[in-house]
Order: structure tokens, then sequence, then C-alpha cells
């Protein structure tokens, strides 16, 4: 019975090949043709257009500064700089009254309550020196820049830059054998890599659409400008001038995002040229026209959708971190903590990098999420460093009122201009986040190609930080 | 007399602008199931959130919704599951993204498709309309960016159109809220069958490509009794399509349905 029913179903393929003859070739077309026909009968039947030349003119004007190959690419580096620039000084005071407030005044009291009750002092040191300050950074740290930059990029997004910018950066990719919709892809990746990868479904080839999973951590995420913007303001605002302060941290984080795409174009043609070889399909991007931005509800969605969202998978994430760090600083073997071991072990390898044994950790720690990286490594640098008068003890990740006493701590901790710079870049070239790599692999559904995307990148970034190091001290 | 009084009332939007309750992703015991398609960027997702209250990111951008978003909402005490899909430009591509799209309206058999179109450019979306049309017969378009087409001086006869494509035609512009409790009423008419479509199918195929469409039909049916829309079906076998000639080969047509049919496409993704 199944036998007769196989030979039926392919009977019905082999008709639909004679069938296929007999009609001829351009089918096809042909039924696109009549579909195209049929639709402007209709419109032409309906729709009335009065002064037809006139409208477009605002529209079109934009499109010749923002689309055209002279100005195209500045105009692109000016939003991006005036962004970053508004975000790091807008973003400076709120951080600091959050701190106060979160850090100086609640945690002290929250301490008290606890010896008020007589907590035993590892319960109030694991849940309010671990998991309650690593969470109050996170809120002071992160929510005022993001508070800031989502909604401005939301309404860029809204008012329909986005396509212009992936227009632009077209030709681009597809010479380096990509395809030209991972310029929007690594747009996506800008706010989340997650988002990003996920994007890349608009994207039909399956060779070009791994080529865009893979790169699309070049893409700084969310979780990356906070630490960008911090680590510029101190290294990069501390080398000038105080009046260039500004604009040149701002500078430097466009600096790094403009690197990460430049490396996502030089990954992509170092792909396509080795194992994943192939033509650059071609694509229609239909630019859409500007609409006038709805300001409110951008920022109340951005506000609900973007801000709340990661803020929330950042705490998620801080508190636990904060229990393993507050741990691996508290259980000691013969007087030294578990994480002293491991700097005191690494150190000469971070050194080799331009990095330290601390950072190193932090990023180990911080797998998780890259939004608590620097917490962690604020807190594993003050426990080396025994500087226990700054913090309320060993393991606590803790706020300072202000940049400068983060800078100094900093400083103390033997860093300089390189190791700020240095952390930049391995903060944008490492492996993606642990979501992230979950995604690639649901995505590619292959353990192959999650590997090279999760490894590709930290091998670059220690390569790219340890020339970078060597050429320093050369200098 | 006084019942048409009534009838009038109930039909009336300002009356029922109180019968919607957006469900979010409450999603259980629904009585219909509504298909959000349209072009890429012609604002799905915006009537997607007027409609479920969601808040399903928007943005001024083609190709941002790459999966199915689904929601729900009561409207004059009928559940409706709303599924918001990728835009895309044809049915007869064969990307990831545009295949959610047509594989949904295909074998989901949604009980009413919204077809969302940007009104100041008509004449490109009709292209998708009419392929819509071709493989659904319960339909409703949605003229959606009306302001915009305004701000250009195009006027759309909404009736004509709707006279000439068979199904309820209604203007919106769903980033004001505006034309929302119109384009519900008419979902409600055509799901309940209040309004009969009467989709306008395209005139084309010579004598031949009908002849051979009927034969293949009349084989398939044989086969896959079952078989939603074995129209489309015929003609994508005609035309080659390697996936159908797949899913005939292996016998999986047979069981295209909403159920089975959407995880497997999801990973294959």
């Amino acid at each position: 019975m199944e036998n007769i029913n196989n030979t039926y179903r392919e009977s019905i393929i082999s008709e639909a090949t004679t069938l296929r003859w007999e009609v001829g070739e351009n089918f096809h077309d042909s039924l696109m043709e009549s579909i195209y026909k049929n639709a402007s009968e209709i419109a032409a039947h309906s729709v009335t257009q009065k002064n037809k030349q006139q409208n477009h003119t605002f529209d079109q004007k934009l499109d010749k500064i923002i689309t055209s190959r002279m100005f195209g690419f500045p105009a692109m580096f000016i939003v991006l700089a005036v962004v970053f620039w508004v975000t790091i000084i807008g973003s400076n005071a709120p951080s600091a009254m959050l701190a106060s407030v979160l850090i100086d005044k609640f945690h002290p009291w929250l301490k008290e309550i606890a010896a008020a009750i007589s907590t035993p002092l590892w319960i109030s040191g694991l849940l309010i020196d671990g998991a309650y300050l690593g969470m109050a950074w996170v809120v002071s740290v992160m929510l005022p820049p993001m508070a800031i930059f989502f909604p401005l990029f939301t309404l860029l997004e809204d008012f329909g830059y986005l396509p212009r910018v992936s227009f632009n950066m077209d030709s681009l990719f597809r010479k380096a054998g990509a395809h030209g919709k991972q310029a929007l892809t690594m747009s996506m990746g800008f706010g989340c890599n997650v988002a990003g990868v996920i994007a890349t479904r608009v994207i039909d080839s399956p060779r070009e659409r791994l080529i865009a999973i893979i790169t699309n951590n070049f893409a700084l995420c969310n979780g990356r400008w906070p630490t960008q913007i911090l680590i510029a303001t101190i290294f990069i605002g501390g080398a000038v001038p105080g009046y260039l302060a500004g604009i040149a941290s701002a500078g430097a984080v466009v600096g790094v995002a403009l690197l990460g795409v430049v490396l996502s174009l030089v990954v992509s043609w170092g792909l396509s040229r080795t194992v994943l070889k192939g033509e650059a399909s071609t694509f229609s991007l239909e630019l859409p026209p500007y609409r006038p931005p709805r300001i409110l509800r951008t920022l109340y969605t951005s506000l609900i959708d973007r801000t709340a969202i990661v803020l929330w998978r950042a705490v998620i994430f801080a508190v636990p971190a904060g229990l393993v760090i507050w741990l691996v600083s508290n259980i000691t073997i013969e007087g030294i903590s578990l994480a002293e071991y491991f700097i005191n072990w690494s150190n000469p390898f971070g050194l080799l990098f331009g990095l330290n044994g601390v950072i190193l950790l932090a990023y180990i720690i911080a797998i998780p999420a890259n939004e608590i990286v620097i917490p962690t490594i604020l807190m594993l640098t003050v426990l080396t460093l025994g500087m226990n008068s700054v913090g309320a003890g060993d393991g606590v990740m803790f706020e300072l009122e202000s940049v400068n006493a983060t800078a100094d701590i900093f400083k103390a901790g033997g860093w300089t201009l390189l190791t700020g710079i240095n952390l930049m870049l391995f903060s944008l070239i490492h492996n993606p986040c642990s979501t992230t790599i979950y995604t690639i692999y649901k995505e590619t559904r292959s353990l192959k190609w999650t590997t090279v995307s999760a490894l590709l990148p930290v091998v670059m970034g220690f390569i790219i930080t340890f020339f970078v190091a060597q050429i320093w001290r050369l200098i | 007399m006084s019942n048409s009084l009534i009838h009038n009332c109930e039909t009336c939007p300002a009356h029922n602008v109180g019968n919607l309750t957006k469900l979010g992703i409450n999603m259980d015991n629904f009585d219909f199931v509504v298909a959000l398609a349209g072009n890429p960027n012609t604002g799905k997702s915006t009537v997607f959130n007027a409609l479920t209250g969601l808040k399903q990111h928007t943005g001024n951008w083609p190709g941002k919704t790459v999966t199915r978003a689904e929601g729900g909402f009561l409207y004059n005490n009928k559940k409706f599951k709303l599924v918001d899909l990728p835009g895309t430009y044809s049915l007869l591509s064969t990307s990831t993204d545009e295949e959610v799209a047509r594989n949904f309206v295909l074998f989901g058999q949604p009980d009413v498709t919204i077809i969302v179109v940007d009104s100041s450019r008509l004449e490109r979306n009709l292209n998708l309309v009419l392929q819509v049309l071709e493989i659904t017969n319960r339909a409703v378009l949605c003229l959606n960016l009306i302001d915009e087409a305004k701000r250009h001086s195009i006027i759309i006869d909404e009736r004509k159109l709707s006279k000439d494509l068979g199904i309820p035609v209604v203007p919106t512009s769903a980033r004001y809220d505006e034309g929302i409790n119109e384009l519900l009423k008419m979902i409600y008419e055509v799901a309940t069958g209040a309004f009969v479509c009467k989709p306008y199918k395209i005139k084309t195929e010579s004598k031949q490509v009908k002849n051979a469409v009927e034969k293949l039909k009349g084989k398939l049916l044989q086969a896959f009794p079952k078989l939603p829309n074995v129209n489309w079906v015929a003609l994508r076998l005609l035309e080659g399509d390697q996936e159908i000639i797949n899913a005939i080969r292996s016998g999986d047509l047979g069981s295209l349905e909403i159920k089975n049919f959407i995880p497997l496409l999801e990973e294959q993704t």
C-alpha cells in the first residue's frame, strides 16, 4: 500500500515536470507580469494624486546628503559622536546621585539593620556586600547612560536613519563578500547581540548568514557601552585638557565602535575568502520615507522595552556574580583567597597583553553578562591592594561617589593609559556573552560554528591587545 | 424600526470603542485566528500593538520582524488570536523570513488575514495583496499610513478599491490610533461571516497553464484529500518549487496543518 502511494506521489511530480515543458520556461515571469499589470489597473482605478512632483522633495534632499558618497560617512560619524557625547555628558550627574543614594546611604543602613537583628556575619556579607551591592552598582552605573542612549537611538531608528546607514555600508560589505543586509543586523547588534543574531534571518543565503552571525559580536552591545564610556571618560578624558575631555572621550568611544565595524568587515572578508567561500548575493533595500518621530511614545517604549529589560537582565546576573565574587574573595587557603591565587598566577599573562590578572578574572566571572565587568574589576582591584578602607571589606562591590574616585582606584592598582586602552579593545573583541552563544547555537544548530563564533573573537582580542602592548612599550 | 435603530448602534464604531479589550499575550480559548501580513515597513507591528496592547518593538526599517509574534484581543465577546508575520514582498520567493509568512497564510488557515499596505505606495503593495487573495478567501485590507499619503496629496477611494478587490478596505493611521475601531469592526464581520468576501482573482494564466493546474489539482487531491489551497500548491508545483516537491515525495504535504507544520518550520530555521 505504502509503495503504491509512493509511486502515485512520484507520478504527480513527473506529470508536473512534463507539464512544465508544455507551458514554457518563462511561465514564472509571465505570472509576475500579469500580477503587476492587474495591480496597476486596480491602483489606477482608485488612486488620484495631485501635484505629483512637489512633496517628496524634502526626503530627496535629505537623502542626497545622508546617502551621498561624499557626506554619507562623515554625517554618520557626526550623528554617532553627538549621540555619545550627549550620553557621556548627561549621565554623569544622575550616576553620582544614584550611587550616593543606593550605596552611600542604603548600604550602611542595611548593614546596621542586619547587625541590629544579629544576622551572622557571613550571611550579611554574602547578601548585602555581595548580592545587594552588585545590583546597586549595576543600577547606578548603567541606568543613566541607557536611559539617555536608548531613546536617542530609537528616535534615529523611528526617523528612518538605520536603512540609510545600511545603504551607505552596503558596497563595503559586498566587497567583503558578505550580504549588504549585514549592515542592518549589525545595527541591531549595537543594541544587543542576541537581537542581532536573530535578525540575521533576513539574510537568505546560509553562507552569508553565518558570516553575519559570527561577526555580529563586533557590534558593541549595550552591555559594553557603559564600560567603554566609563573607561574612556577616566583614561582618555583624563589624558587631555579638561575642556576637551568630553569630546575626546566621545571620540574614543566612536573610534572603538568604528573599529568594531572595520573588524567585522575584515573578518567577513577573511571568512568569505577561506572557509565560507562564495559570491555575494544581491538584494534590494527599500529606503523608507522619513517619518516624524513620535517623541513621547518613543521615550516611553524605549524606556520600557529596552532600558528596563536590559537593566533587569544586568541585575539578574549581577546578583549571583556578587555572590561569587564575595565567595572567591572570602574562601581562603592558608590565608590567601581563591581570587588572589588566580590573580597572582595570571598577572604575568595579563601584563603581556597590556591588561592584568584582575581583568582576566573579571572577564571569566562576567561571561554571563558583559554588564558586570567594571564592578567586578573594581572590587577585585581593591581586594588585591588590600585597600580595605575604601570598600567595606573583602569581596565588596562598591561604588565611589565620583568618577575621580574610581580613577584613583584604577591608578592605585597600577593602571596606565595603556591598560585603559587595552581594556576598551578587549571589551570590544572578546567572546560573546553566554546568552548570545546560546542564541547562536539555537540559530545555527551547529556546535562547530558556535565554537568558532565564541573563540574567534577572544583569540583575536588577545592578539590585538598583545601587539598594541608591545608597540606601546617600544614607543 | 426600533430594531434597526439598535442594530445601527451596535455596528457604529463609536458604540464599539468600549468593546475592545486588549489581552496582551493571553490567548487561551480563542474563537478566531487573525494573521497580519503585508510588505516590509508598512506598520504591521504598529497595528499589532494597537490591537493587542503589547509593546512589540517597532522601527522605521524593513525587515524588523523576523519571527512570528502573537497576541490576543477581545472584541464583541469574541476572543481573537493575532499573529504578526514578517513583512514580505511576495509569496513566490524562498527566503527564510518570507517563508514564515507564506507558510502561515497558506497552511495556518487563519480565519481572517489583515493585509497591511502603505497607502502612499499602493500600487506596489497591491502585488502582494493579489497574491494573498489567491490563497485566502477572508481578508481585510488595512490602508495604513493614510496620513502620509494625505501629506503627499494622494487620495484613495477606498469604496472603489473595496469593490474591485472584493474585501473590506479600512484606512488607518495606526501610529496615531486612527481607524483602529473601524478595522476591528471589519475583522469581526469577516470572521463571523457577516461580510462575505469575493476576493479578486488574478486574471492571468493562459489556457495552457489553466489546464495544467487543473490536471495537477486533480492528482494532488487524490493523494492529499484534505490539502488546503490546492490551487496554489499546484501552481508552485508547476513552477518547480523544490520545497513543495520534497513535501510531496515524502508525503508530508498531507499533514500540513497549523499545529504540526509550524514547529517543523521553526526547526529548519
